[in-house]
């Protein structure tokens, strides 16, 4: 399979990622080559294979665990807002949402 | 004083600090001025005042008889570990500039065992790659060759120990980024059993592979370190593991008598390098002569790894990186017509080449349609591969193979071509889809004088026991201890 300039655009667009045309064709073309390598993938039969997601399942019974909901982090609002981009009175600014 | 500061071992310096033999500060000092002269490329921020105040602060401990284990020893952090004293930026446009309000639980972890910051190390962005090429601020010259990579992403951390630019320094390994610079360097590093080392702080890539260690100039001093990193984190990293922490340097030194070393059919097939190939089997030579037997063994599925871990890593990529969209850190786009033009444009200057296609090779597989045939078949060869690592257990203790396939390429000469990068990262991919522990040990020297690092991988758990091979290994050759010519 291939993928065609159309997927190319699709994926941006779910990756929120603006690409130039220029950039497309290449992605488009590298993206093609390596799906070259993943055919090999299909071929395996995994039939009844559970999937795994912590490596360490493959010994062991592993169970993310859940924290207390108790308050563990002072308040660390400078600190936490010194990268952002825009902030006015402590709040993060991003462009208007809503007319 | 008969060694030099920078040509000492971690295991020298805590001594010698210790010992009052030199300061906290004359070694911080000794370090920083070095880093400052650094002609790799190594580092990306210094901040010799953090420095110094850690080491005035390490010096105390010291006079007051409350020194930690590492204390006043220096190190550098691969910049992909959060850091309040020194910014933070992943090799990454996108966090240029950036400020972490807290310090990552390993950073912590070994400030508390005592160990000095020097400052951030190179890698490739977000930890994408196997050249520590795909650094936003330039890439890394290897100490051995500088027209050669030094292998990534870990790059800058195996430069700069290399290099005698510091001691030890942290790595992160996804899908070989400790074990490969380590081989390309001459160095020697330790990826842990995934979850054993906290990733709190760690800047995410695959999250069901990442997992930081050390990375040093001998077994002994990343046992060292090693020991102060690991233990759950069970607040922090919900994939962190009950798994206690323990003394690594333990059993470093015991006989090798009856240690059967599994040799996979597949690490030693036609991809492999004759000059990479000849210093695997004369340090497998070495480890025989000590006692150790050599298995025969198969991991079938070998090859597989490299399509497994490419549709895994770059999905949990586009997950991961999906917080970066200019509104609470990173880099935000000047013109945007509304908030999604914002995102976008964002996201479009802030990453590089190598991101992007991982972000979208990675939204792909796991859109509607395609989820099953390549997200979950990837996840479920994943099972068969750890599965198949079990069954090779079962005839031997450890396993051992080449790093790579060739020793450290020449700067550039992929750039076109991504798929070559990931191909090489062959031998190292398997043990990171299992979550093994793998290490790189030197091994010798290859074509153009290049080192060449033996790979060791062992069961879940088992880090003291590639320690162990690896010290063995170290106590009867000298290959860690050469060093590239100027340093």
């Amino acid at each position: 399979m291939s993928l065609t300039p159309q997927d190319i655009d699709r994926i941006a667009n779910l990756a929120r990622l603006e690409l130039k045309p220029d950039e497309s064709e290449r992605m488009l073309a590298q993206i093609n080559g390596f799906f070259g390598i993943v055919e090999a993938m299909q071929a395996v039969d995994t039939t009844g294979i559970e999937p795994m997601a912590h490596p360490v399942a493959a010994i062991q019974d592993v169970q993310l665990r859940l924290r207390e909901d108790v308050v563990s982090e002072p308040n660390n609002r400078e600190a936490n807002q010194q990268s952002a981009p825009a902030v006015e009175r402590g709040l993060f600014l991003v462009p208007k949402v809503i007319e | 004083m008969t060694t030099v500061l920078h040509d000492m071992t971690v295991a020298e310096l805590a001594a010698g600090l210790k010992a009052k033999t030199f300061s906290a500060t004359e070694v911080a000092q000794h370090f920083v001025a070095r880093a400052q002269a650094d002609a790799t490329g190594s580092f990306l921020a210094l901040n010799p005042e953090a420095t110094l105040a850690q080491a005035q602060a390490a010096d105390a401990r010291l006079n007051a008889g409350t020194a930690g284990a590492l204390e006043g020893v220096p190190l550098g952090h691969k910049d992909i570990f959060v850091t309040k004293d020194f910014p933070t930026t992943a090799g990454s446009k996108m966090l240029a500039g950036y400020r972490s309000p807290f310090d990552a639980t390993l950073v912590r972890r070994l400030a508390d065992a005592g160990m000095v910051t020097v400052g951030k190390l190179s890698c490739d962005e977000f930890a994408m790659g196997s050249g520590n090429e795909n650094c936003a601020y330039g890439p890394v010259k290897n100490p051995w060759d500088a027209t050669r990579v030094p292998g990534g992403s870990s790059g800058g951390s195996a430069a700069a120990i290399a290099a005698r630019l510091v001691p030890a320094a942290t790595g992160t390994d996804t899908g070989g980024s400790i074990r490969q610079p380590a081989s390309f360097c001459g160095i020697t590093g330790i990826k842990p059993t995934y979850g054993r080392a906290s990733r709190f702080g760690m800047i995410a890539y695959a999250s069901s592979l990442d997992q930081g260690g050390p990375m040093a100039r001998t077994a002994e001093d990343c046992a060292l370190l090693l020991s102060a990193m690991c233990g759950p984190d069970a607040d922090r990293d919900s994939t962190s593991l009950d798994v206690p922490a323990e003394d690594f340097t333990a059993s470093l030194g015991a006989d090798l008598k009856g240690l059967r070393i599994g040799i996979p059919q597949e690490f030693f097939g036609e991809g492999l390098a004759a000059d990479v190939r000849a210093a695997v089997d004369a340090a497998l030579a070495e480890l025989t002569k000590q006692g150790a037997t050599l298995v025969p063994i198969s991991l079938p599925r070998t090859e597989l790894s490299i399509p497994v871990y490419y549709i895994i890593a770059p999905a949990e990529a586009s997950s991961n990186l999906s917080r970066f969209d200019g509104v609470k850190f990173g880099h935000r786009a000047k013109d945007y017509t509304d908030l999604e033009s914002m995102y976008k444009r964002s996201r479009a200057e802030g990453f590089g080449s190598e991101v992007k296609r991982r972000i979208m090779t990675g939204t792909y597989v796991l859109s509607h349609g395609y989820y099953d045939a390549y997200y979950l078949q990837a996840q479920k060869i994943r099972r068969m591969i750890a599965d198949d690592f079990q069954q090779a257990f079962k005839q031997c203790d450890v396993i051992a193979g080449p790093v790579a396939p060739k020793v450290a390429w020449k700067l550039g000469e992929n750039a076109n071509d991504p798929v070559a990068d990931y191909l090489a990262d062959i031998f190292t991919l398997p043990a990171s889809l299992a979550g093994l522990p793998g290490m790189s040990v030197p091994a010798g020297f290859g074509a153009h004088g290049m080192p060449v690092g033996l790979q060791l991988i062992g069961n879940y758990f088992k880090e003291a026991q590639l320690l162990n091979v690896a010290h063995r290994l170290q106590q009867a050759t000298d290959f860690h201890l050469q060093k590239p010519a100027g340093v």
